[in-house]
Parts: structure tokens; sequence; C-alpha cells
């Protein structure tokens, strides 16, 4: 079949194709732009944290009335209450491991700072390494489930316990590879020394951890997403965390019997109902606003798909309800029922074309728009061509029914006057 | 007329029926998507004391050392204790604050409740007054309770419902941790949007319980929180002296003379504190009004303002959508528009009928969109975000949305009236 024909039949309807041609341009821009967003979000959602996460569980408590932490003698109890804790937990029978911790990855409360090779390097300049700090004792490594690929874990010796306004750094710490490859590229870290902080006193790699997320998960941690330093350190404060490994299938169990637990050790404590917190739920809670963006967006493009769709349905069955009596006249002529259902297509498949063709330039620059406004990548290449295929399937889709009802218009027509 | 073409519009849609409600639909769900959004966005970015908040200011200076200096870079966000009590004891505005943000555990005289941690503001005298915020009893406290390192605090109506029942509890003892603080207020509602005097507590996050004189606060070393920039040397022991930014301070200047006096006196305070030797950087002040505060702080997330040109490009394509079926619908009554131009309509009156015809597909649109507007809304309270609860539907929104599904509409249905009168009546007639 000739495409002439159905040229020339299009140019006595400009309008209405120019209005579909843009409104799949339009769809195309809008779907493809939506759709890299919600990979990007769901990307970032399946990040791994490092950490082994099923049957953890975090603990946050407050003391009430305890010393603040600015004398020997009140750092030396709180250490005392603390350590009084880990063992009461460690003792439970549905407990695997017990750490004494500061944060946890996504929890969104991070200690961050940089590591420097030179000693009392000014903490802000360029070229020092960012890192977030996790500080726990030596279960902390067995509990959180990370995999040791270098070096050793920190044993009871190596286990610190300073106030929080104490700025004196450790003498050991456990790096996470990132880190270890940065600042050691291509050799071994265990062993080295380097500074924190701009501290002038050299801390020692001794272990090199595969893989641990920050705590953060704002846009701003991008740059030093697995950067940790693990330090060997209670912090004693007017407040303490744990992280609890249960053992399988006694989580539920050993979430309960938390706070009576601890107000059992010591009363003169407050717990509120976010203390007892499962890793799953810190998951969630981290990433509510990207899922709840990446369900916003997949619904969106599926309403606009049926919407086009739906445009285009009723842009075709009006010109087959004008083109009836024409249609009539070639089926009388010898057209056959296929021919007209081809016709319908290929004048479908010529304007949807060139609306995507359009669509994938708006796309583009859409794109453009986004990177310069929001905090957007560029779109890949791929994206593009799958939404200009989908929406020329979409067309295809839609024009079929109408098509097939104008392929059933009967030759007798012709003789029919209108 | 108008009864007229609005009968031959219902006319039209009874032969049409899955053609208009396919546009009713689509209009429906553009204006549902874009209103839905754009309350969301209204409500954010909204003005938390509309009246007052043109002659709130924040005074930014710069007392951080030559490390990391940008000639032209914004000054910090908070300010150290020595400028902020500098120049809050100077008095040079018409009312001024100063505050921190923090946790108390408060422990309650009745037996039956545990003890639980609340969000504290430590602030100054002036902060009730100067935020318009309402009392339920009793009053503030004054700048001689500042001074005094007075033992009070005020509550709000939610804390005082839940330890004395709701009942007047001026005079009665507040037991925060080992210290007891005399209540002399309790606030009746008050949730300013955005939580605009301490962003860094969270954009709209709801206001704090308990209400303390920042000198007793950190008197009694109670608890701070909020962000903290030090620099030099971090030494977060001895915060009266550290060189760290940690607290917010808020001026009311009731005229603009009084805000460029203000600011000129920012500069010569900056300029005396580099002659102390204090400040090293070159003058660098800044004195926004909240509005310009909430605007320079980016407070609208990002996501909502994407979610809502994503509306709205979701409303462009149901709108082509609406243009191109109207055409189809309009183009395909040639004959019966032939009919009415050759019986003596002029072009003009058609056009009307025609636009009559759209704007009541708009109108079905619009009450669709704002059936869907509402599920929206619902739906967007049912998240878990910490500005969910506030997005409602008001007056001015709902009125939007008619103007906007009206005028759209009409928008949509001009191309297509237009050239449905470009008809010559007498080749329809003959073609029929």
């Amino acid at each position: 079949m000739t495409t002439h024909p159905i040229l020339a039949a299009l140019r006595k309807h400009k309008a209405g194709v120019v209005l579909i041609a843009l409104q799949i341009a339009l769809t195309l821009a809008i779907v493809c732009n939506a759709i890299f967003i919600i990979g990007q979000r769901i990307e970032r959602v399946h990040r791994v944290t490092g950490i082994d996460e099923s049957n953890l569980f975090l603990v946050t408590q407050q003391w009430v009335g305890a010393p603040d932490g600015d004398d020997a003698a009140g750092v030396a109890k709180l250490d005392n209450m603390q350590r009084e804790d880990l063992a009461a937990l460690r003792n439970l029978p549905d407990v695997a491991s017990v750490a004494p911790i500061n944060s946890l990855p996504l929890l969104n409360s991070s200690w961050n700072g940089a590591i420097s090779l030179k000693p009392g390097s000014e903490m802000r300049k360029g070229g020092n390494t960012r890192t977030t700090f996790y500080f726990g004792d030596e279960q902390m490594l067995s509990t959180l489930g990370v995999r040791l690929v270098a070096g050793r874990a920190f044993t009871v010796a190596d286990v610190q316990h300073r106030s929080m306004h104490d700025q004196t750094e450790p003498t050991v710490v456990i790096v996470t590879k990132p880190i270890a490859d940065k600042l050691f590229p291509g050799g071994s870290a265990v062993g080295k020394a380097m500074y924190l902080d701009g501290s002038t006193v050299p801390t020692t790699i001794i272990g090199v951890i595969e893989r641990l997320q920050v705590p953060g998960t704002g846009s701003w941690t991008n740059t030093f997403a697995y950067n940790a330093t693990l330090e060997p350190l209670r912090i004693d404060a007017n407040y303490s965390r744990y992280v609890v490994r249960a053992k399988p299938g006694r989580m539920e169990a050993a979430m309960k019997a938390m706070p009576s637990l601890l107000y059992k050790i010591n009363p003169m404590r407050v717990l509120d109902d976010d203390s007892v917190k499962s890793f799953a739920d810190i998951r969630a809670a981290a990433y509510r606003a990207d899922v709840g963006m990446a369900i916003l967006m997949g619904v969106v493009c599926l309403v606009l798909l049926g919407v086009t769709a739906a445009g285009i349905v009723g842009l075709t069955s009006f010109w087959v309800g004008q083109r009836h009596r024409q249609i009539g006249v070639r089926r009388a002529l010898g057209a056959r029922k296929i021919d007209i259902l081809h016709y319908f297509q290929i004048e479908n498949l010529m304007i949807a074309g060139a609306g995507a063709l359009i669509g994938v330039a708006l796309a583009v620059g859409l794109n453009a728009w986004l990177m310069k406004h929001f905090e957007m990548d560029r779109i890949p290449v791929v994206y593009v061509l799958v939404g200009l295929v989908a929406l020329v399937a979409l067309g295809q889709a839609a024009v079929f029914v109408p098509a097939r009802r104008a392929s059933n218009v009967s030759p007798i027509e012709a003789t029919r006057a209108v | 007329m108008f009864t007229y073409y609005l009968e031959l519009a219902l006319r039209s849609f009874k032969r049409n029926k899955a053609l208009t409600a396919l546009m009713v639909l689509a209009i429906a769900l553009g204006i549902g998507a874009s209103m839905t959004t754009l309350t969301v966005l209204h409500v954010l970015s909204g003005d938390p004391l509309p009246g007052k908040s043109q002659t709130l200011f924040v005074p930014q200076l710069d007392p951080q050392n030559m490390e990391n200096y940008r000639a032209g870079g914004e000054p910090p966000d908070q300010v150290t204790w020595i400028d902020g009590m500098n120049l809050l004891r100077s008095k040079r505005a018409d009312h001024q604050v100063l505050m921190t943000a923090g946790t108390v555990a408060v422990q309650p005289s009745q037996s039956n409740l545990d003890p639980f941690y609340v969000d504290a503001r430590y602030t100054t005298a002036d902060f009730f007054g100067m935020f318009d915020v309402p009392l339920l009893f009793g009053h503030g406290w004054s700048a001689i309770d500042d001074d005094n390192k007075a033992r009070v605090a005020v509550i709000t109506r939610s804390l005082n419902d839940k330890l004395f029942g709701g009942k007047d509890s001026t005079g009665q003892m507040l037991q925060l941790g080992d210290s007891g603080l005399r209540i002399v207020g309790v606030l009746d509602r008050w949730r300013p949007n955005p939580h605009f005097y301490d962003l860094a507590t969270g954009s709209y996050a709801e206001s704090e319980d308990v209400f303390v004189p920042l000198t007793t606060a950190r008197d009694l070393k109670l608890g701070r929180n909020g962000s903290m920039d030090c620099w030099g040397g971090h030494t977060e022991d001895h915060l009266e002296t550290a060189p760290c930014t940690w607290l917010q301070l808020w001026v009311q200047l009731d005229s603009s003379d009084k805000a460029a006096t203000y600011k000129q006196y920012l500069k010569h305070y900056s300029q005396e504190q580099m002659t102390l030797g204090r400040f090293v950087r070159p003058s660098n002040v800044r004195l926004r009004d909240l509005m310009g505060w909430l605007d320079y702080q980016s407070v609208v997330p990002s996501d909502v303002q994407l979610q809502t040109w994503l509306a709205f490009g979701f409303l462009l394509v149901c709108l082509v959508n609406t243009v191109g079926l109207m055409l189809a619908k309009f183009m395909r009554r040639a004959g019966e528009l032939g009919v009415r131009r050759a019986l003596g309509a002029s072009k003009r009156s058609l056009f009307a009928q025609l636009l009559v015809e759209s704007a009541v597909i708009g109108l079905g649109g619009g009450i669709g969109g704002l059936v869907l507007a509402f599920f929206g809304l619902w739906e967007v309270r049912q998240r878990p975000s910490s500005y969910a609860t506030l997005a409602h539907l008001d007056m001015s929104m709902l009125l939007t949305t008619f103007l906007l599904a009206l005028g759209a509409s009409i928008v949509a249905g001009l191309l297509p009236a237009w050239r449905a009168c470009q008809i010559t009546p007498a080749l329809q007639l003959k073609s029929n």
C-alpha cells in the first residue's frame, strides 16, 4: 500500500492530526522522565547497607537524673550503667549478640568527619576523605553482620570509653573498603596510620570491612555513601543505644521483652514508642518518601497512557464514522477488509511515529530542565527509546478497535446516500 | 439564549455519551491531580504569620575564622552565644529573641504516668509577643526572669491536658529531671507552618511542648539539640564561649526604616568585633525577612515541587486530549451547524453556543476534579510525612479548582469552536 493517499487524507484533518501527535509527544516526554525518576528511586531503595538486616533491632533509651558526664566520676558512672545494660541484654536467651552503637545505616542521625594522611590538616579543606563514624565495642562487627575482608576485628582490650564532649581520637579503627582503597590505592591499609578530624595523633587501621553504609540517606551523603570508620568506643552520655541481634525467629519475643527488662535493671530511664525499633522499620522509614514518590509517578504514568489511548480511540472512531461512505466506496472497488484495517493502522503509525519523534526531543529537553532545577541525572538513551517504542505500540493497540470497525463497513454503504 | 445553548449542549452530550464521558473524565483527572499537588504546595509555602511576617527578620553575622573563606559567601544561619547575647542586650530592634531547641524529661507528679521526653524550646521573654503566640492561661515570662535565670516554664495545651487534665496549671510545678519549674503560662493550640523559627528541627515540625528561659536552661544544663556549626577546634564543652553557631536570633522591626537602620547597626557591630579581634572575616551581614528566609532556606521539599510540575504536565496532556476530542465532536456536527447558520444564526452566536458546551464539560470536569482532589488530599494525609496533616483544601483553593477547570475547558473549546464556525453553510447543506 502506498502512503500517498493516507498523507493526502491527513492533510484534510490537520488540526486533529497535530493534536494527537502533540498529545503523544507530551505523554512520551512526561512518561520517560517519570519512569526514569521511578527507576532512580527504586535503585536508591535497593542500595545495600552492608549489614545483615534480618533479626536486627535497635534500642534507644535516655537516662533520667544521670550525671551529665562533665567530670571523670560522672563518665565512670554512666559507663557502669551502660555496661550493666549490656551485660543484662547479652544474658537474654533470645539474644545472639549486643553492641553499644551511636547510629545505624539509614537512621539519619550521624557523626561525620574527615580522614587525612597528614597530621593536623584542616578538616574542611579539600583532599581529605569524608567519613561517618560508628562507635561500638568488640561485639559491633558480629552484631551488625558486616564482613571483615582484611586485618582483625576489635578485641575487648581495644575498647575505650569517653564522654560525648571528649575529642580524644582512638588509637585503632576499622574502615570500610572504599576508604581503604581511596587512602591506600593498590596497597593494604591494615597497619597503616592516618589522622582523624585534623588530629595530630595518628590512628592505626587494624581491619577493613567490605561494606557499611552511612546513616544519612539524603543526597548530601552521595559522595561518601559507603565511607565508614568504626571506632572501638563506648560513648557515655545522657542516652545510650544498643544494636541487638536476636536468635533466628526470636526477634519479636526479644523486642517485646526489652522495656520491662531495662526498667528492671534501672528504672531511672525513659523509653518511648520508638525506643525499640526493628531494622525493617528503620529501613521503611528512611525510604518512605522515595517509595511514595515512585508509586505516585507510576500511577500518573498509567493514567496518562490510558488517557492518551482513549484519546486515540475517540478521534480515530470519529474519523472512521466520517469516512464511512469513502470506506464503502473503496470496499466496493475491491479493497479487502485487511486493506482497510491496514489503512488506519498505517495512518496511526505515521501520526504516532511523528509524535513520538517530537516526544524524544521534548523528553530530553524536559530532562535538561529537571536537571537544572532539581537533583536529577541525565536520562539514559534507552529510557527514551523504550518510551518511543511503547507509545507507538500503544497507538497501534488503541487504533485496532476503531480500525476493525472500519474494516467491517459493508461495500453497500457506497450506494447509500448519507 | 444561554438556557437554549445549555439545552443544545445537553442534547449533544446525550448523542455522544461515551465521548462526553471521556472528555469530562480527562479534565477531572487532570484537575484532580493538579489541585491535589497545588494544595500541598500552597500549604507548604504559606505564610506562617500573615500580617506579621514582614516585620520579622533574621540577622546573620559571619564570626568564622579564615579557614574555607570565600568572598561573597553566605554567613552562617545561626549565631554564637556571645553575638546572640550582645544583640539581644543591645535592644536595637523593637523586639528580639534568642533561642535553641532541646529535649527534656518530664516526670509527672501522677504515679500512673511514666516519665517521658518532650521537645523543648529554650528562648527569651519576647518569644510569645513577637510570634503572636496565643495563651490559654497565664502569660509568658519577663526579661527580668531571663536575667535571673528564673525557674519558670510555659507548656502547651496538649501537655497541660496530659499532666493536669486541661485545668489551669499556672502556679503548679513542672518536674524536668532533677529540677522543678513553676508553670507561668499555658499555650493555646499553636502550630505555625512552616516551623519557621528553627527549620533545623524540622521544616514542618509541631511546636515544642515546653518553653523555658534560655538562661535557665543553660543553668540547669537541660539537654540541647538542633544544628550546630563549629570551627577552629570544636569544643562543645563551653558553648557560651565556643566558636560555634548554635542559636537562632530573630528581631522584630516594625518599619522598613527601622530595618535599614538595624542592618547598618549589624554592619557596625561586625566592624566593631573586627577591631576587637573577635571577627576576622570582612563584614558580611544579612537581614532577611521571614518569607525571604523561608525562600533562602528552600523549605518546600523539592519532591513536592516536582510532583506539582508533573501534575500540571498531566493536566496539559488531558487538555490537548480534550481539544482533540472536542474538535472531532464539533466537526462531526458540521451539518447541524450548517443548518443553523442557514437559518440565520450568526457566526458569533454559533461560537457562543459551542463555548457554552465546552464550559459545561469543564464544569463537569471541575466537579469530578474536586472529588478527586478531596480523595487525593485524603491520600496525602494518610502518608507519614511531617506535613501530611496539613493537607486540606481551603476556600481559595476550592475556588481556584473551579476557575482552573472552567478556564481550561473554555480554552480547550476555543480552537474547535472557531474551526466549526468556519463552515460554509451552503457547502454543508449541499453535501447533505
